[in-house]
C-alpha cells in the first residue's frame, strides 16, 4: 500500500466520532449534546461542527449547571454557543433546590444531586439522545460502557445488561422515555483530545493552562479558594502556580500545579504525568472504589 | 495525511489559544485495535498489566489503589489483574463480565485492547471484542498446552475474520524456558489454525509475570528469534487488511444546509467502508442503479481528492439524483449484490429466548435498517470439534449456526469474507430493541 492512504491515529478517532454523531442524528429523534464549557466537550463540539458542515450543528447544547462555576467557563460557554449559533439549555441546579426537586446534601456537594435535574431536563425536553464526553480511559466503569448506552425510563444504566456493540453498528432502538447515552469519545484518550486541540487550534478557558491562584491543600489536592469551596481553620491558603486538567463543580474541582502554560507544554505534562486525570482532580471520585459505576447506574452520566 | 493541512477560522475572543503549532499532530502514529483471549488463570490480566506498566501507560494512583485492594484481600502480590476489572460485581466474584477497552501508545502505534473475558459463556464477549480488531492475542499456559478454550477461540477470531493472530505462551519461567514445550505447542496450535485458515499467525513465548519477550527480547530463551510481543504489536503490517478494491459507500446521512450561505447543497455523508473514491469517477447508487459522476469530496477542511477507510467525508454528485439514508454509492462495474435471501453464520447473543426457523427480527445492516424472517438453520456449529448438527431447530445463548435470511427490502451485500463492513450485520429483537445476533454474510447468491 502506498503511504498515501495512511491515516493517522487522530484522524482515524475523528473519523469514528463524525460517524457515531452522524448515526444519532440519522436515527434519533431529539438529540442533544451535554456542553458545560469543559474541553471534552469542547472538542465534541467541534467534531459536530465538522460533522454536519456546511449546514449548522442540527441539535441544541445543554448544560447541567451545578451553580458551582469557574467564571471565565461561563463566560466561555456563552461566547461558544452564541458564536455557533445553537440553542444553550440550562438544567439548573440552583432552581431545582429552590422547587423542591432536590435537597442541598449537607456537605454542600452537588455531584449526586445534579443527575435527577438531568433526568428531569430530559424528561421535560424529550430528549431520547444525549452526547456525552466521557472517555473510557478515564475510569474503570466507563471502561466498560458502550458508545451508545442505554438507559431505560429512569435513565438506569445496567452495566450487567448491555447490549452488544460490533463492528460500527450501533443499536439506537428505544421505547418512548427510554433514550441513549452516546459517547463519541470513548476511544480518545487525555492525550488524544490535546492534540486535537492543538491540530484544531481549539481556544479553552484559561483556567485550563497554567496562572497564579490561591489555594489550599487537602489530601494531597490543590483547591482554588473561592466562594463555593469550605476551607477548614486549620487549611492556609498560598499562592501557587497552576491549571485545571478537569472542570467540574467548583467545589470538588482540584487543580494540579504546573507551569504548563502553551498547548505544547501541556501535551509534554500530560505526556509524562504519572496521574490519572480523575484521581488526580476529583474529590467525587475518591469516595469508593465504585463511586463511578454507582452514580452511573442511577443515571448519571 | 491531508486532515491537518487547514483548520476552520478560530473566531471569537473568549477563551485562550496560547502558543503551540496549529495543526502539529501525534506525528503520523496509527492505530492498531486489538482483542485479547485466553482462559481463566493463563495470565491475561497479568500480560495486559504488563503492557501498560512497561509502555508506562500505568498511572501511580490506579497501581495504588490496586496495591491497596490487594493488601485488603490479603493478595501475596499487587494483583495487576485487579486493573482490568471494572464492575462491582467482577470484583466481588472475582472474574470479568464484559469487554473492558483499555489503551496504551507507543511513539510508533497507539493501540487500544478489547480484552474480552475467556470464560465459556461469553462468547458473545469475545465475538464483539474481534469484531473490531486487527489482530488477537491469543494465551495460553505453557504448562496446559492447547486446550478447548485457546481452540474455540482461534476459531472465532477466525470466524470474525480478524486479520493477524498472536499465540503467546505464556509461563514459559514455569517449564524452564523449554524449547521443546514451546515448539510442540506452536506446532499443535499452527495445525490446528491451518484448518480454520487463519490469515496470519505468529507464536510468541512469554512470561507475563517477569516480562520475558513482552515488551523486549528476553536472554532466557536464546533459541527463540522472533520479536517480543510489543515489536509485534509495533511492527506488524495492517494497512494492507483494508480492502481498498471495492468502493463501497454506505449513505449515513444527507446534508442539505437551510441557509442563505450555502445554497443547493446537497452532500451524501458517511464513512468510506472500502474502496478509493475520487472525483471524477463514475459511481452507481443502489437500489435505484442510476449512475453518476463524484463532483466533489468534500470535509470540513475543504474538498479532498480521494478518499478511503475509514475516513468520514460528504460526497457530492454531478446529478441529482434521489438519495438517502440507507443506500450504498459503488462502481457501476464492481456493485454489492442486492439481495433479498441472505445465507449468514450468525452468533447468537441473548440470553431470554434462542433463535428459531420462523422468528422475524430487524437487522441492521450497514447504514440500512430492514426486517427478516429466519427461513433455515442450516446447521449449529460446535465450536470446539467444528462438527455440524444439521438436526438442531435453534440456537441458544453463545451458539454459532448458519442461517438463511430473507429480508423485506433487499441488503447490498457482500461476502464478510471479503469485506468486514458491508459484510457483517446485526439482529434486534423488535420486542425488547435488543441486539440479539452478530451474522457475517457467507454468500451472496
Ligand atoms: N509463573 C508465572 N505466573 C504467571 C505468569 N503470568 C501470570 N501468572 C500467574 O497466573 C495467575 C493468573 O494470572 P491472571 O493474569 O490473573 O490470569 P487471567 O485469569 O488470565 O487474567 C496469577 O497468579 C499470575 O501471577 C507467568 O508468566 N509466570
Amino acid at each position: 500500500m502506498t503511504a498515501a492512504y495512511r491515516v493517522s491515529q487522530l484522524a482515524a478517532l475523528e473519523a469514528e466520532s463524525i460517524f457515531v454523531m452522524r448515526e444519532v442524528v440519522a436515527e434519533l429523534e431529539r438529540p442533544v449534546l451535554l456542553f458545560s464549557g469543559g474541553k471534552d466537550s469542547i472538542v465534541m463540539l467541534r467534531l459536530a461542527e465538522r460533522a454536519f458542515a456546511p449546514a449548522r450543528i442540527p441539535f441544541p447544547v445543554m448544560h447541567v449547571d451545578t451553580g458551582h462555576n469557574f467564571p471565565e467557563v461561563l463566560d466561555f460557554r456563552d461566547a461558544r454557543v452564541s458564536e455557533l449559533g445553537l440553542q444553550l439549555l440550562v438544567a439548573s441546579v440552583p432552581e431545582a433546590i429552590e422547587s423542591g426537586l432536590v435537597r442541598e446534601p449537607a456537605d454542600g456537594t452537588r455531584n449526586r444531586i445534579q443527575t435527577p435535574v438531568l433526568l428531569h431536563a430530559i424528561e421535560k425536553y424529550r430528549f431520547d439522545a444525549l452526547f456525552g464526553g466521557a472517555r473510557r480511559d478515564e475510569e474503570k466503569a466507563r471502561a466498560k460502557e458502550r458508545v451508545f448506552s442505554f438507559r431505560d425510563e429512569f435513565g438506569q444504566w445496567d452495566p450487567k445488561n448491555q447490549r452488544p456493540e460490533l463492528w460500527s453498528i450501533y443499536n439506537g432502538r428505544h421505547h418512548p422515555g427510554e433514550s441513549i447515552r452516546v459517547f463519541p469519545l470513548s476511544n480518545w484518550t487525555e492525550l488524544d483530545v490535546w492534540h486535537y486541540i492543538a491540530r484544531e487550534g481549539l481556544a479553552l478557558p484559561a483556567i485550563y493552562y497554567a496562572h497564579d491562584r490561591e489555594v489550599i491543600e487537602r489530601d494531597g489536592m490543590f483547591y482554588a479558594v473561592n466562594e463555593f469551596f469550605a476551607t477548614r481553620s486549620a487549611e492556609v491558603p498560598m499562592a501557587r502556580r497552576v491549571r485545571y486538567r478537569t472542570v467540574g463543580d467548583a467545589s470538588q474541582t482540584a487543580a494540579v500545579l504546573s507551569d504548563a502554560d502553551t498547548v505544547q507544554k501541556v501535551i509534554e505534562e500530560v505526556a509524562a504525568t504519572r496521574i490519572t486525570e480523575r484521581g488526580a482532580t476529583r474529590g467525587d471520585d475518591k469516595v469508593s472504589e465504585a463511586a463511578m459505576e454507582d452514580r452511573k447506574k442511577e443515571g448519571y452520566f | 495525511m491531508r486532515d491537518a493541512k487547514l483548520v476552520a477560522p478560530q473566531s471569537g475572543g473568549v477563551g485562550a489559544y496560547p502558543g503551540g503549532v496549529r495543526g502539529a499532530e501525534h506525528g503520523r502514529m496509527d492505530l492498531l485495535r486489538f482483542a485479547t483471549a485466553g482462559s481463566v488463570d493463563d495470565g491475561k490480566s497479568t500480560l495486559i498489566g504488563r503492557l501498560l506498566y512497561d509502555t508506562k501507560s500505568l498511572f501511580t494512583d490506579q497501581l495504588e489503589a490496586v496495591e491497596a485492594v490487594s493488601l485488603a484481600r490479603g493478595d501475596e502480590y499487587t494483583n495487576l489483574a485487579l486493573l482490568t476489572d471494572g464492575l462491582r460485581a467482577e470484583r466481588e466474584q472475582g472474574i470479568t463480565i464484559d469487554v473492558a477497552y483499555r489503551y496504551f501508545a507507543t511513539p510508533r502505534r497507539k493501540f487500544i485492547i478489547a480484552d474480552t473475558p475467556g470464560h465459556i459463556q461469553y462468547t458473545r464477549n469475545m465475538v464483539t471484542g474481534a469484531s473490531t480488531a486487527d489482530l488477537a492475542l491469543i494465551l495460553v499456559d505453557a504448562r496446559k498446552g492447547i486446550v478447548e478454550q485457546s481452540r474455540r477461540h482461534a476459531f472465532l477470531c477466525s470466524l470474525l475474520r480478524v486479520p493477524h493472530l498472536v499465540l503467546c505462551v505464556n509461563k514459559m519461567d514455569l517449564v524452564d524456558w523449554s524449547q521443546e514445550v514451546y515448539e510442540r505447542i506452536a506446532d499443535e496450535f499452527t495445525a490446528f489454525a491451518a484448518k480454520l485458515d487463519a490469515p496470519d499467525l505468529s507464536v510468541i513465548p512469554i512470561s507475563a509475570l517477569s516480562g520475558d519477550n513482552v515488551a523486549s527480547r528476553s536472554d532466557r530463551m536464546p533459541w527463540y528469534e522472533g520479536p517480543s510481543l510489543l515489536h509485534h504489536l509495533e511492527h506488524v503490517h495492517i494497512a494492507s487488511d483494508r480492502n481498498l478494491v471495492d468502493v463501497r459507500f454506505p449513505v449515513q446521512y444527507v446534508i442539505r444546509p437551510q441557509s442563505n450561505v450555502v445554497r443547493d447543497y446537497r452532500g451524501y455523508a458517511g464513512q468510506v467502508a472500502s474502496g478509493v473514491l475520487k472525483p471524477g469517477d463514475e459511481v452507481m447508487a443502489l437500489p435505484s442503479g442510476f449512475t453518476s459522476r463524484i463532483a466533489a469530496i468534500d470535509t470540513a477542511d475543504g474538498p479532498v481528492d480521494e478518499a478511503f477507510p475509514p475516513m468520514s467525508v460528504t460526497v457530492r454528485l454531478e446529478d441529482e439524483l434521489d438519495i438517502s439514508r440507507g443506500d450504498m454509492i459503488c462502481r457501476p462495474n464492481n456493485t454489492p449484490t442486492p439481495t433479498q435471501d441472505v445465507e449468514a453464520m450468525v452468533c447468537w447473543m441473548d440470553e431470554s429466548q434462542p433463535l428459531r426457523v420462523g422468528g422475524k427480527y430487524a437487522v441492521k445492516h450497514t447504514t440500512r435498517s430492514v426486517r427478516t424472517v429466519v427461513r433455515a438453520l442450516h446447521y449449529r456449529l460446535d465450536v470446539n470439534s467444528l462438527h455440524r448438527d444439521e438436526t438442531a431447530t435453534q440456537l441458544a445463548l453463545n451458539e454459532i449456526g448458519r442461517v438463511r435470511l430473507r429480508t423485506t427490502q433487499p441488503l447490498f451485500a457482500d461476502e464478510y469474507r471479503r469485506n468486514r463492513t458491508t459484510g457483517g450485520f446485526i439482529l434486534i429483537d423488535e420486542g425488547t430493541n435488543r441486539t440479539v445476533a452478530a451474522g457475517m454474510i457467507v454468500e451472496t447468491a
